[in-house]
């Protein structure tokens, strides 16, 4: 049994319930007695405040109450950053719930206002009377933290709010013995993550008993309950923070939000409950964004494709102040994995984090981790142009060779387990890379030039060691928790910490019990998001919930496969030793038909007529596990384009995937993360960008804008996959929700820069819309001899 | 988003909505919504009252008579797109109909509201241009015509009276042997036109005959490429003298061209000759088979209400 | 100002005053409570809010609900025949058409509209059919694959 359940790709239990408009999102609930909050935000980049009046609001048909910083003095404390980034020089200014004084992007909340509806709200909103004193601003990061750019924090020179060096190997050395030198500036632009569902808080706090619940719309309730308890000043046991369903996340509901703690505020000061839902706009203007490096990054090699060091320098724009987990994205997460899957001796890279007149930067899909792969990959396409090698076997040159167990680079990370030169032989071989360079050889077929791209990869996942997360300034545990309960009739309820939101372990992890124990997952129903309910979690982001939270789950469910072992010998009056146990059914060593099933015993363990001796009755139990280790998924992706050379649009032909994230528990779901990663990571390449104007407003302020991904632009992507199990997971899996976007930003950024080599084009900012890449090859004209 | 609040008062007949019209100054005309409701929603648009015309059966449907297709201003793209006579007598209007924004969009948007909002982005204006069609009015004093030519007069803006309403769409039929297409290179976001070009080819012993060729997105209102036609016209259709006459459109281009983030207008002036050259080469194609029944834009359309 | 409106959804008759701004999603999920169909976008661009008006497609936060009096409205609650999953719902489960869920209810009913124009569609004509409804999570393959099935085509790309 196990082995059917285990990688089987059963339908989602998530399912019948999303399929019928009957799922639950925070925006759906209605309360009894519920009024509506609206945020007035700033429309200035950067401003003074000097006067604000909200007398004619209050005072507006229906509504309930006005509110500005004034209001929250002493009640609200600032939204805190909880990544204290060490050895980096830190410095976090305080991001106030309502502005103080000075705004500092456009979206900074200035007032709100409740009212019994949201449209009265909205109406008030235009009778608050706010005075600014506009002041200049910034948003480019190298910009901000030149001499004599835009000041945004007094107590903060330059705008740095930290400079942190990864540095491994003697990266010096390492360019002086360089036969050839390749480099590049490369600008990873700010997206806009877009999870489908706005963001939203519904607030009901209780003055009888002093009591707040809190659905919202978050990858973290435990960590929202925590900084909760900090912010309001409220006892943490009073407090309950419920993620309903959740429409996606990407990392931007991960941050613990000063809208979402205004709400909270007006429920207690009102004492009763309040909603608030952020408009789209909103969300382009005050929801985190992602990316915003400008990277300049340069690759030693020897002429015969051998590397030998990578230094860089990078700008990470922040945002106007850091959000709840930015410092460790363009850090610990980008530079520990500079070295990828490469023998690279030598590595150096510094990171400035600079404050800007921009939306909060925070985690976005693969955080750091594509921003690091890019640059990477881009240098090895850039190295193979320079010696006039294949791109693959640049790579193939550089890759590690197999481990099982464990290997070390030199960034000081020891990675679990990889087969990367298997990997990226399975892709060029399915997509017949030779037979594709041939046809690109023959030239351009009706002015369309093709491109290949590749992009090899590892990523760090299953975050991670607590120990580790100390020492890098993580102010929490990494680790996850689970609990498992058996009813007598069989039927289990199993209780996590972390905080699914589309990924489906609802049903995989009903299957690791099922696989485990030998019970169908569909009589496994798994709780989660609720802090009254479950246990204690660090939250659903970074590929972690399979990766650390499963394994909780897989160990617990060997704590009760071992009880139930006990209970099993004792009703088949056998010894302990003599056990064993197949598929659900636990028996004597030999004879397997006089047999207990799990069943048989979840009922005995719940009415305990006839238990052992000092065991006690009920089959429950729970584990919280913290990993010895991250874990290293890894993979290699090709896509293929064509560049229309006229007008410089291009078209994506055909992606493969190749992604190794160890055992697949469903490889359905499995591939459903590698198709929305992917595309994601194509967005980026082609389409997507935040863009700001000279003075800090947001350009591309709506998806009238701001382009995304579309069913129509869009080939289908071929998904392949190796098996490497993780040497210390319980069940070996690695975790597979970023991967795709970790790969493929790189990867269509290649083809494209391959299709455009004959022209003479060697550097594109992204995203590659038709225009940049006609006026790159225009320049190249231009420039050429 | 959450518009301002405004009355609202339903017309049952076109003399009904001039009636409100007068009576309620600075309303706005509610048809399909799809360009006065984004409005509303940002609040850019905050008129004291709307008038829904949406009901009125005088102002829908699709007729063919005396050399012309009568469409009726209510009627919606996803309608014109999917019409037979549309699609045999003014195929690039079909086509063009057919890329307005998405399915759900080209439901509920009409053609008269939608060039009675003369959005320069939109593709409708550009194609009916082309095409010589003209505009059926009710005013104060009774109906009058508007060619499309002094129909669009800047963004935003047309010959329209404050008390005028565009109650149908009339379009000359092809005539025998003419190609039509509408090239458009659209925003990937908005799916508005960052470029839209139409073409109405004619084939008279091998040569060009008479040509008409629009343009759209890039300037506040459509224009004709004059310089395009007259370079091609008595031209045999070759790919040089199609390349060499969309060169020319660059004479029809004034100074000041439309641009944003996605594409300048430098780029708009660059792409301008390649989309008119593709919608020429497109609609000579036409030309040439015209024997053949014109392919409708969906030939998997097959609507239920027709 | 309130005008009244008579909106049958999901075969049920709804008579209400509502202000002439209220948007038809407003009406669906604030006045009487059928929050199925969901707000994503302020623009008209992302489709979440997609729903039938007497059988056609329509994106409801781009209509007032008094343009929808006397009308009936279909929405993701009202497409299954009791118990029973319509195909579209069946065939998004089995294909893994969803991950967040938040999309589909506008997919499903953006994809009925696509089943009804073209009964039997390629995969380009269903990439087509959906350019108006954005998904993050999908990358929308498996939407693709949930519509062929739906469509009792199984012959994949032609």
């Amino acid at each position: 049994m196990s082995t059917r359940i285990f990688g089987s790709g059963i339908r989602r239990r998530e399912d019948p319930r999303l399929i019928t408009g009957s799922a639950t999102y925070t925006d759906d609930l209605t309360l009894p007695r519920m009024a509506h909050a609206a945020m007035l935000r700033s429309p200035h980049a950067h401003a003074r405040i000097t006067s604000i009046d909200t007398s004619r609001a209050a005072a507006a048909p229906g509504v309930v109450a006005a509110y500005t910083h004034a209001d929250t003095e002493g009640a609200v404390a600032p939204a805190p950053c909880a990544w204290h980034l060490p050895d980096s020089d830190l410095k976090m200014a305080d991001y106030h719930c309502l502005a103080k004084d000075v705004v500092r992007y456009v979206g900074d909340i200035v007032a709100v206002v409740v009212a019994e509806s949201r449209y009265a709200a909205e109406d008030a909103l235009e009778l608050v009377d706010v005075g600014y004193e506009p002041l200049p601003a910034v948003i480019d990061p190298e910009a901000a933290a030149a001499e004599g750019a835009p000041q945004l924090h007094d107590e903060i020179a330059g705008n740095q709010a930290f400079h942190w060096q990864v540095a491994g190997g003697d990266v010096d050395a390492a360019f002086a013995e360089a036969e050839v030198v390749v480099s590049d500036r490369i600008i990873q632009q700010r997206l806009i993550p877009n999870a489908m569902e706005p963001r939203a808080a519904l607030a009901s706090y209780t003055r009888a008993t002093g009591e707040l619940t809190v659905w919202n719309t978050t990858q973290n309730p435990h960590i929202v309950r925590f900084l909760t308890s900090l912010v309001l000043g409220l006892s943490e046991d009073k407090i309950r923070v419920i993620a309903p369903e959740v429409g996606g996340g990407f990392g931007s509901k991960i941050a613990a939000y000063p809208a979402d703690f205004v709400t909270m505020f007006c429920s207690r000061k009102l004492g009763r409950p309040v909603k608030w839902t952020e408009t789209r706009t909103e969300n382009y203007q005050a929801t985190t964004h992602g990316r915003d490096h400008v990277q300049q990054v340069e690759l030693a090699a020897k002429k015969d494709g051998t590397v030998l060091g990578l230094r860089c320098t990078v700008h990470a724009g922040m945002g106007a102040y850091l959000s709840t987990a930015a410092p460790g994205i363009p850090t610990i997460l980008h530079g520990l994995m500079l070295s990828g899957v490469y023998t690279m001796p030598a590595v150096r890279e510094d990171v400035y984090g600079i404050y800007t007149n921009g939306t909060p930067v925070e985690a976005y899909r693969g955080a750091g981790r594509p921003e690091a792969t890019f640059m990477l990959e881009r240098m090895m396409d850039v190295l193979a142009a320079r010696l006039d090698m294949d791109p693959a076997d640049v790579r193939r040159k550089n890759l590690i060779p197999r481990f099982e167990d464990g290997h070390d680079v030199v960034t000081s990370l020891t990675y679990d387990s990889g087969d990367y030169p298997a990997a990226l032989d399975k892709v060029l071989s399915h997509a017949d890379y030779a037979g594709l360079r041939a046809r690109q050889k023959a030239g351009p077929a009706n002015g369309a030039y093709l491109g290949l791209g590749l992009a090899t990869y590892v990523e760090i996942c299953g975050l991670g060691p607590s120990q580790v997360a100390g020492a890098i300034g993580f102010q929490g545990g990494l680790w996850e928790s689970a609990i498992v309960r058996f009813h007598p009739s069989g039927k289990v309820h199993v209780f996590i910490g972390a905080s699914p939101h589309g990924q489906g372990e609802e049903t995989t992890f009903a299957q690791i019990v099922g696989s485990e124990l030998g019970v169908d997952p569909q009589d496994v129903k798994v709780f989660h998001g609720d802090t009254d309910n479950t246990p204690m979690g660090w939250g659903t982001y970074g590929s972690r919930t399979t990766a650390v939270g499963g394994a909780a789950l897989a160990l617990t469910a060997r704590k009760i496969r071992d009880k139930a072992k006990v209970i099993a010998a004792h009703l088949l009056e056998a010894a302990v030793e003599d056990m064993e146990y197949e598929d659900g059914k636990f028996f004597v060593k030999g004879a397997p038909d006089q047999h207990k099933t799990i069943g048989d015993i979840a009922l005995m363990a719940n009415v305990a007529w006839n238990m052992p001796k000092g065991v006690e009755a009920g089959l429950e139990a729970s584990t919280f596990y913290d990993p010895p280790n991250f874990t290293f998924p890894f993979g290699a992706h090709l896509a293929v384009v064509e560049v229309d050379a006229e007008t410089g649009a291009v078209t994506l032909k055909r992606y493969v995937a190749l992604d190794d994230c160890g055992p697949q528990i469903n490889p359905v779901i499995v591939e459903g993360q590698v198709h929305g990663g992917v595309v994601q990571g194509v967005g980026q390449a082609l389409w997507e960008e935040a863009v700001y104007d000279e003075g800090g407003q947001l350009v591309t302020g709506s998806m009238l804008d701001y382009a995304l991904p579309r069913a129509d632009l869009l080939p289908d992507i071929e998904v392949l996959s190796t098996v490497t199990p993780s040497p210390h997971h319980p069940l070996g899996v690695k975790g597979i929700g970023e991967a795709g976007t970790i790969a493929s930003t790189a990867a269509v950024y290649n083809a494209v820069l391959d299709a455009l080599r004959p022209l003479g084009v060697s550097s594109v900012r992204m995203p590659l819309t038709p225009e940049r890449v006609w006026q790159a090859i225009r320049d190249a004209k231009k420039s050429a001899p | 988003m959450y518009a301002p609040d405004f009355a609202y008062y339903r017309a049952d007949s076109v003399a009904e909505i001039g009636r409100l019209l007068r009576k309620h100054p600075g309303a706005k005309l509610l048809a399909g919504g799809h360009s006065l409701i984004p409005l509303l929603k940002l609040r850019l648009a905050a008129p004291p009252a709307l008038i829904d015309i949406g009901r009125i059966g005088e102002l829908k449907g699709i007729s063919v008579a005396d050399g012309r297709l009568r469409i009726g201003a209510l009627t919606t793209h996803a309608q014109i797109a999917a019409s037979s006579e549309v699609a045999a007598h003014a195929p690039a209007l079909a086509a063009a109909a057919g890329v307005i924004g998405d399915p759900a969009v080209r439901n509920r948007g009409t053609i008269g509201g939608n060039v009675a909002h003369a959005d320069p982005a939109s593709d409708l204006p550009t194609v009916l241009l082309a095409l010589g069609a003209s505009f059926a009015v009710a005013t104060d004093d009774g109906e009058r015509a508007i060619p499309a030519g002094g129909f669009f007069q800047d963004m935003m803006t047309t010959a329209l009276g404050e008390h005028d309403i565009v109650t149908a769409v009339d379009v000359p039929t092809a005539p025998e042997g003419q190609g039509q297409a509408y090239e458009k290179f659209s925003h990937p976001a908005s799916r508005y036109a960052v470029i839209g070009a139409a073409a109405a080819v004619g084939l008279t012993g091998g040569k060009v005959g008479r040509v008409v060729v629009t343009l759209g997105g890039l300037v506040p209102a459509a224009i004709r490429a004059g310089s395009v036609e007259q370079a091609l016209s008595g031209q045999a259709p070759s790919a040089d003298a199609i390349a060499d006459a969309a060169a020319a459109v660059s004479n029809d281009l004034g100074p000041d061209l439309i641009g944003d983030i996605y594409a300048s207008a430098e780029y708009r002036r660059a792409m301008a000759p390649v989309c008119v050259k593709r919608a020429l080469t497109a609609a000579l194609k036409r030309a040439s088979s015209v024997a053949e029944a014109p392919a409708a834009r969906s030939p998997w359309w097959k609507p239920s209400w027709l | 100002m309130t005008v009244p409106v008579s909106i049958t959804v999901n075969g049920q008759r709804y008579d209400r005053e509502v202000e002439p701004r209220l948007l038809l999603v407003h009406f669906l999920r604030e006045v009487i409570g059928s929050t199925g169909t969901k707000v994503g976008c302020d623009t008209s661009q992302c489709g979440a809010c997609t729903v039938l008006l007497d059988g056609i497609s329509l994106k409801s936060c781009t209509a007032l609900a008094v343009q929808a009096d006397g009308a009936e409205v279909t929405t993701i609650e009202g497409l299954a025949a009791g118990e029973a999953l319509h195909p579209l719902q069946d065939a998004f489960w089995e294909k893994h058409g969803l991950q967040c869920g938040f999309c589909t209810p506008g997919m499903i009913m953006a994809s009925h509209e696509l089943l009804r124009v073209t009964p039997d569609p390629s995969d380009a004509q269903i990439r087509h059919g959906l350019e108006g409804n954005l998904c993050r999570c999908t990358g929308y393959q498996n939407i693709v694959r949930a519509v062929r099935q739906a469509a009792g085509t199984t012959a994949g790309q032609r």
